[in-house]
């Protein structure tokens, strides 16, 4: 598959695996899929959003001040979508509570714009922001699956395992809707996706000295 | 107000609970002393931002607050982020000055964390949840100071687990992050042990 802004930023360049971005306000909203679904539609609209204004104006944003316009866009932007999920999906956004609020501080966001669209013209830094937005919906729709299944044997809502109470077999775990689990399950996304592609893997800090070849086996 | 302090330091820890500021827990852990600087940092910045952001909040923001000017039905707490994300800038700004004129030796030793404060969601997550719990101004200065020492435990305690984890034989595809991850839950389980601790 020829990599392009869009491609490469799901695997090879996850925002949230490789670069480290935008955890913050990921893994608290990853209890369901319907919270984490909403928050990466909001986050992909404001990284789009704000890629394409800031990739607009790039040569008009004087340098020294461009954290401060970067984020007053940003902030913008975020509170329309806020405003937006409070007047269509109300529930919903009671559900997020201040996660929505939080992407104005996400990482990633900021990261994107500083890097990529105060650099590049309008439609790479779209195709970028989307690449991004939408890596980082694959973590979080991952972390979800696994934590909405396991916690309460349901997708979206609808019953897929039948639990115990409810006359079946599921004993739904309770822990996988606690914080620790997130950590436990991103973590081992890592370590699954860093197996699979070592060139990710981070190198030793401190290489030992005697060789691991005489290791047993 | 204790039991108010000790739940925003173990039960609700604003990093390990609620995920804030993971970002910056993760890139400026590898060692001690500069987690330390970055929490002490945190906690200055929140025990300020909080109360602060609840009085603007209240004094102008929230709905009717511009009474007094025979504007009753205005409601201006949409702006609550953009403002929020502006008091903190220009308090970090404010502090670094004031310390890199009173207390030189401090603002040396904080000083590069202060800029990296701004933008951390701990700060800013802190202030929304004050909004959205309705707190008033002294339990918004507890939980200021609380959640900033709760975010300065954990990620001073992490950091010295990942010094020791250094000179661990870990798997290949594990290291770093990876590892970093299953402390960070190892560590949330921890905390979340002490649910329900209070005074009696």
């Amino acid at each position: 598959m020829r990599k392009t802004p869009l491609t490469v930023p799901l695997i090879d360049q996850n925002p949230i695996t490789v670069q480290i971005l935008g955890i913050c306000s990921a893994l608290a909203v990853t209890t369901a899929m319907a919270t984490a679904l909403t928050m990466s539609v909001a986050l992909i609209a404001v990284l789009a959003a704000s890629s394409v204004v800031i990739s607009l104006i790039r040569r008009h944003i004087p340098a020294s001040i461009r954290l401060v316009v970067q984020i007053t866009i940003i902030a913008s932007l975020v509170i329309v979508t806020d405003q937006f999920l409070r007047a269509y999906a109300y529930e919903m956004s009671q559900r997020l509570s201040i996660f929505v609020g939080l992407i104005v501080t996400n990482c990633l966001v900021l990261g994107r714009a500083e890097s990529f669209a105060m650099r590049n013209p309008v439609w790479p830094s779209l195709l970028d922001a989307m690449g991004n937005g939408l890596g980082y919906a694959l973590v979080l729709l991952l972390v979800a699956f696994v934590r909405e299944l396991l916690g309460t044997g349901a997708l979206f809502g609808f019953q897929v395992l039948p639990t115990i109470a409810a006359g079946g077999w599921f004993q739904p775990l309770g822990f996988m809707l606690l914080a620790p689990s997130a950590f436990f399950i991103i973590g081992g996304l890592v370590w699954a996706i860093r197996s699979l592609h070592p060139d990710q893997a981070e190198p030793d800090e401190f290489a030992l000295r005697t060789g691991r070849q005489e290791r047993v086996r | 107000m204790i039991d108010l302090f000790l739940r925003t330091i173990f039960e609700e820890n604003l990093a390990l609970a609620f995920f804030l500021g993971i970002c910056t827990f993760l890139a400026v852990s590898k060692r001690v002393e500069t987690a330390l600087g970055l929490g002490l940092a945190m906690i200055v910045v929140q025990a300020i931002t909080v109360p602060v952001n609840h009085m603007i909040f209240q004094g102008l923001l929230i709905e009717g607050a511009w009474g007094w000017l025979g504007l009753p039905e205005v409601d201006l707490s949409f702006l609550k982020l953009i403002s929020f994300i502006g008091v903190i800038a220009a308090i970090v700004q404010i502090l670094e000055m004031t310390l890199d004129r009173y207390a030189p030796a401090l603002h040396r030793a904080l000083g590069i964390f202060l800029p990296l404060i701004t933008v951390n969601c701990a700060i800013l997550g802190g202030s929304l949840f004050m909004v959205e719990r309705r707190m008033s101004l002294p339990e918004s200065m507890v939980y200021g100071l609380g959640s900033g020492f709760g975010w300065a435990l954990a990620i001073v305690t992490f950091a010295a687990i990942r010094e020791r984890l250094r000179y661990a034989d870990v798997p290949q595809g594990l290291r770093g992050l990876g590892l970093a991850f299953v402390v960070t839950g190892l560590m949330s389980m921890g905390f979340s042990a002490f649910v329900g601790v209070g005074l009696p």
